[in-house]
Formats: structure tokens, C-alpha cells, sequence
């Protein structure tokens, strides 16, 4: 399978190289360094900002001579934050949304997925156009009609209407990732299991959903982290202060800013990081290949 | 093993099935697309198709208010709308500026990354982040950054002896290329990822091939690395200007568009337009305008590509 030639960079990047350059470039080293440092700086450091911040207490916040690390470290923001009854609320209407999309789009991207990739029919090209093209539209001509299609039927700030469209909005992402992974599967296993008269469908609950696990897995954390981070559609749609998400409760924490605010500011941001991070960690080589596989074999 | 054994059976029965396409297997493969059809074509084609023709309409929000067809009276309207065409001039200048930026910084970090060097996973791990993090987090952290008294960047502009009272989100000159800082930081992970992996896939062979030949660093790089690189740098920096130019998250939170409209990128624009002021129907118009110059941009970049690679 392709998946394993290309997992990324760690296998065979480093001998190869060594391979590559020799004594080539030994005065480029230094250089190579600094120029590593300085990504690492300009990668890194909003980071740990960020993180000390939230740190430190509203006293020191307001010090004239800040320092980077907190004086003493000060826990208290955290706490601050979630006592803030709204985000709390948020982070569980984020949950809910995150979830029920994932779930949502598990269901009807997985059959689909398998006939788009197995069964070559006129559907294939047509979804990859759509694919495509829903990628090229900017999102103000989907939700000006979209809005009005779901007052009409009541999904205005409604959660329910929410789910609805992250659905079908990280729908091409989940079948663009799906079908490569089930055209990494050898047609001839489920092949096998027919002429050994298994029937259809015991051929895809034994044989095809247990290979396609793996990447089962990565598509679903993917449609997980989009649901949870996305803001747009949640800033047209929602507009009620008990059914708002994470990133819509978050965006308007900053208007009552204030210096005093800063550091709940960044614990609160920190505190919304990380579900999608740890999710993140877990999936990242399997995305990144999955990516690719879909691109492959698409 | 039993593949081997059962190769002959599977050959006839795929033939059998690529001959019934339209019979039995046709509707099978319909049968399984449908849960994902039905809702795509009601929340996304519909919507989609209902969006570009209310370019073409007055339509406006609130209850019995009459929505009629009004040609080509939106875009006339537009041609004359001074804040749209100057806030479409900042969306490009932000669109390529980020995805030029984005591309240079992803392409000098995916090389660095290809290389032996210690600490390379820090770099490969912090490279990550962005993508994970939710844009309005990535927004106000940067915020946070660009703080005219409490901002770090201030502050060591001041230990360098420069004048560190720069607001740099609120002023006329350095707002937009703030944000476009910003907008380079927040995507680059998905370009220095995806040129990384494009990097492993060039053949060794090459670069082993042109080194007898007598090519440095340099030489091998640019005719041996660039061009086998070639189509994944197309493909990523054509998704990378879609994406910028309809972003909105990052931008919004940042500024809002401000100060005086010098980050009021054409997703703001119509936003404000439909969901402020509530003419969906000129907003509409707006969205129109937008995938016609953004496909035409694409056009050009495509077949200029395609081309020399002819060439």
C-alpha cells in the first residue's frame, strides 16, 4: 500500500539525506540551524505566549515590566474561565455539535465512500467535481439561502440545523479521504470471501470495516476537530447565548476585554486548543497520508 | 497464498460486473450514495444554485418583504460601489500575499525538515499546531501578540531602542500586513506538510544522477528538486489562494475589518452586507462577483502552469 511508503518524514528522510550530502554543504550547516531557530521562534513563541499568559494573575498582567515566564505561576484564570457559566455552556453545545456531526457524517460517508471507490459508475467523476467545486464558492452564497431555507423550517438557532450543515460541509473532505482508503483495500479479499459464500454483507462487517478502521478513525477525528473549530456558520446561525459554540462564545469574550480579562482571555483559548490538539496528535500521520492516498487513487 | 490461488475467479466476475454497470450494481452503487446525496443536494447544491440567483434579485431580509428579479441591477449598483472594489483590492492583496508568503516560509521549512538535523521534531511538532487550533484561538492569540501595551512584539521593539507603541492592528499602515503575518502563520502547516511529502517522493536517483554530473546544492535544487515538486506546488498554492480569499474567521475576530476598512476582505464585506444591513440579494451579487474573479485567477494560473510544463 502507498499509505506505508509515504507515512512521513521520520522513516527514510534522514539516511537518505545523510547519503545525499556528503561534505557538501558543511558550511551550511550553522546557517541551516539559525534558519531552523527562527522558525521554531516564530512558530513557537505566540504559543508559549499564550501559555504564560494564562499564567499570570491580573496584578502582574498590568506590571510595566512584564516578564515572559510568570513571576509566580497563578492557576486561578483557568478556573475563572470555566466558572464563566457561558463557556462552560459552550463547550458542551461544541461537544454536542462536534459529535453528532461526526457521527452524522460517519454513517452516510462510509456506504458512499465504498460504492464511490468500488463500483465505477458516471457518480465517481460527478463527485469529484462537486468535490472540488465546493471548494471554490465562497461560503456567502451558500449561506444566504441556506439561512433562509432553515428559518423556514425552524433550524435557526437550533443545534439541530447547525449539525445539519457542518454535515454537508465537511462531507467532501470525509469522502475525499474515505474512498482512498477503501481503494487501499485489495478488491481481491472481498473477492475471496465471496467465492468462500460469505455474503455481502458479511464480506464488508468482516473483512472491509476492520482494514478500514484505521482510517475510519482518522476521518472521523478529522470531521471531529473541523465541527469543533469552525466558526462561520455558527456566527450566522446561532444567535441565542445558551446555544452558542466554544469559538462564537470565545469571540465575543473579547469585546469585554479589558486588561483584567487577558489572562481568563487566553486560558479560555488554551482551554478550547485542546481537544482538537490531543485528537490532532493522534491522527496527524494518518491525515497527512490519507490526504495523499485520497490524492493517489482518487 | 489464497490470493493467488482465487486469481483467475476474481478476473471473470469483475468483468461480469463491469459489464452490468447499468444494471444491478449501478443501482447498488446509487442505493449507497443516496444517504449522502439527499442532504448534499438540499443544504449544498440547492443553497448554491438559490445563492447565485439571488445575485440577480433585491431579495432583503425580514418577513413578507417581496423578492423580484432584478437582472443585472446588483451588479451596476456594484460597478459604482467604491468600498467593495477597494475591499476586493485588499482581499487579493491579502490572498496572494499570504499564499506567496505561505509558500516561500512552508517551502524553506519542509527543506529544512527533509534534512538530518537535530531538533528537527520541535520544528515538525510546532508546525502542526496551527492546524489544530481553532482560528478564532489562533485570532485572539495574536491579538494578544500585536497588544499595543502588553503585546510582546512592542516590548522588544522597546529593548531594541525603537519606538514600541506601534498598534499595530489599529493603524492605518501596518494592519493589513499584520494580519497577513497571521494568515501566513495559521496555514502553513497543511503547505509544509504537504511539500515535505512531495519532497520524500523525489527519486534519489535523480539527485544522485545530476551530483555525478557535477550539480551543487543550488543547481539541484532548482532542476532536479523544483520541477519533480512541480505539480504538488500547483495544487497546494491553487487551494491555498481559494482558501484565503474566502477566509473569514481569522480576519473578523483580528480586526473586524478595521481600522477604517484597510482589512475588510470581501468575505467581511458581504457578511456585513447580508447579515448587518440584510440585502441578501446585493450580497448575493457580491458572492457572484467573487467565484467569477477567483475562477478566472485559477484559469490563468492553471494554464500558464500547464503549459510550461508542456514546454
Amino acid at each position: 500500500m502507498t499509505e506505508t511508503a509515504l507515512t512521513l518524514p521520520t522513516a527514510n528522510g534522514p539516511r537518505r539525506n545523510r547519503r545525499r550530502r556528503t561534505g557538501a554543504t558543511r558550511v551550511g550547516r550553522p546557517l541551516q540551524y539559525l534558519a531552523l531557530l527562527g522558525y521554531i521562534v516564530f512558530l513557537g513563541f505566540p504559543l508559549l505566549f499564550l501559555l504564560t499568559t494564562s499564567l499570570k494573575s491580573a496584578r502582574e498582567l498590568q506590571s510595566p515590566n512584564p516578564t515572559l515566564w510568570p513571576t509566580d505561576v497563578d492557576w486561578s484564570n483557568f478556573s475563572g474561565a470555566i466558572e464563566k457559566a457561558n463557556l462552560f455552556v459552550a463547550a458542551g453545545n461544541s461537544l454536542t455539535v462536534a459529535l453528532a456531526t461526526t457521527v452524522f457524517v460517519t454513517l452516510i460517508s462510509l456506504p458512499a465512500a465504498y460504492a464511490l471507490s468500488r463500483f465505477k459508475t458516471k457518480l465517481r467523476g460527478i463527485a469529484t467535481v462537486w468535490i472540488l467545486l465546493s471548494q471554490v464558492f465562497p461560503f456567502i452564497l451558500i449561506i444566504i439561502p441556506l439561512f433562509l431555507v432553515l428559518k423556514q423550517i425552524g433550524l435557526i438557532n437550533n443545534l439541530v440545523g447547525l449539525v445539519l450543515v457542518y454535515s454537508v460541509w465537511s462531507l467532501p473532505f470525509a469522502l475525499w479521504m474515505l474512498q482512498g482508503y477503501v481503494a487501499g483495500i485489495p478488491v481481491e479479499l472481498e473477492e475471496a470471501a465471496a467465492m468462500d459464500g460469505a455474503s455481502r454483507f458479511r464480506t464488508l462487517r468482516t473483512i472491509v470495516l476492520p482494514l478500514l478502521s484505521p482510517g475510519l478513525v482518522a476521518t472521523c477525528l478529522f470531521t471531529f476537530i473541523s465541527a469543533w473549530n469552525e466558526f462561520f456558520f455558527a456566527l450566522v446561525l446561532i444567535q441565542d447565548p445558551n446555544l452558542q459554540t466554544l469559538p462564537l462564545a470565545l469571540a465575543r469574550f473579547i469585546g469585554s476585554e479589558g486588561q483584567v480579562q487577558l489572562g481568563q482571555l487566553a486560558a479560555a483559548s488554551l482551554l478550547a486548543t485542546i481537544p482538537s490538539l490531543l485528537f490532532f496528535v493522534l491522527i496527524q500521520r494518518r491525515l497527512t497520508s490519507g490526504l495523499l492516498a485520497g490524492a493517489v487513487k482518487g | 497464498m489464497t490470493a493467488t490461488a482465487t486469481a483467475p475467479a476474481p478476473m471473470k466476475r469483475r468483468r461480469r460486473r463491469g459489464g452490468g454497470v447499468a444494471g444491478s450494481s449501478g443501482r447498488d452503487a446509487w442505493l449507497l450514495v443516496l444517504p449522502a446525496l439527499i442532504p448534499v443536494l438540499v443544504l449544498s447544491v440547492y443553497p448554491l444554485l438559490q445563492g447565485i440567483f439571488l445575485g440577480f434579485t433585491d431579495s432583503r431580509a425580514g418577513f413578507n418583504i417581496p423578492t423580484n428579479f432584478n437582472g443585472i441591477d446588483n451588479y451596476v449598483k456594484l460597478s459604482g460601489n467604491g468600498l467593495f472594489w477597494s475591499s476586493f483590492q485588499i482581499g487579493l492583496i491579502w490572498a496572494f500575499s499570504v499564499t506567496a508568503l505561505q509558500f516561500l516560509a512552508a517551502l524553506g521549512l519542509a527543506l529544512l525538515l527533509n534534512l538530518d538535523l537535530k531538533f528537527r521534531w520541535l520544528a515538525r511538532t510546532l508546525a502542526l499546531v496551527p492546524w489544530a487550533m481553532p482560528p478564532v484561538v489562533i485570532a485572539i492569540m495574536w491579538r494578544l501578540m500585536f497588544n499595543p501595551t502588553y503585546g510582546p512584539i512592542d516590548e522588544i521593539m522597546r529593548a531594541f531602542g525603537l519606538p514600541g507603541d506601534t498598534n499595530w492592528l489599529g493603524n492605518f499602515a501596518t494592519a493589513l500586513p499584520a494580519v497577513i503575518v497571521v494568515g501566513v502563520w495559521a496555514g502553513m502547516p497543511q503547505t509544509t506538510i504537504t511539500l515535505l511529502a512531495g519532497l520524500q517522493s523525489v527519486p534519489l536517483e535523480l539527485h544522485e544522477a545530476a551530483s555525478i554530473d557535477g550539480a551543487g546544492t543550488i543547481k539541484r535544487f532548482w532542476h532536479v528538486t523544483l520541477p519533480a515538486l512541480r505539480p504538488i506546488i500547483v495544487a497546494i498554492t491553487t487551494l491555498d489562494l481559494i482558501w484565503n480569499f474566502n477566509s473569514f474567521a481569522l480576519v473578523y475576530v483580528l480586526t473586524a475589518g478595521g481600522p477604517g476598512g484597510q482589512t475588510m476582505l470581501p468575505m467581511l464585506f458581504a457578511y456585513n452586507e447580508a447579515f448587518r444591513y440584510g440585502n441578501f440579494g446585493y450580497a448575493a451579487a457580491m458572492g457572484n462577483v467573487m467565484v467569477i474573479l477567483i475562477g478566472f485567477f485559477l484559469f490563468f494560473y492553471l494554464r500558464s502552469q500547464a503549459r510550461s510544463r508542456l514546454s
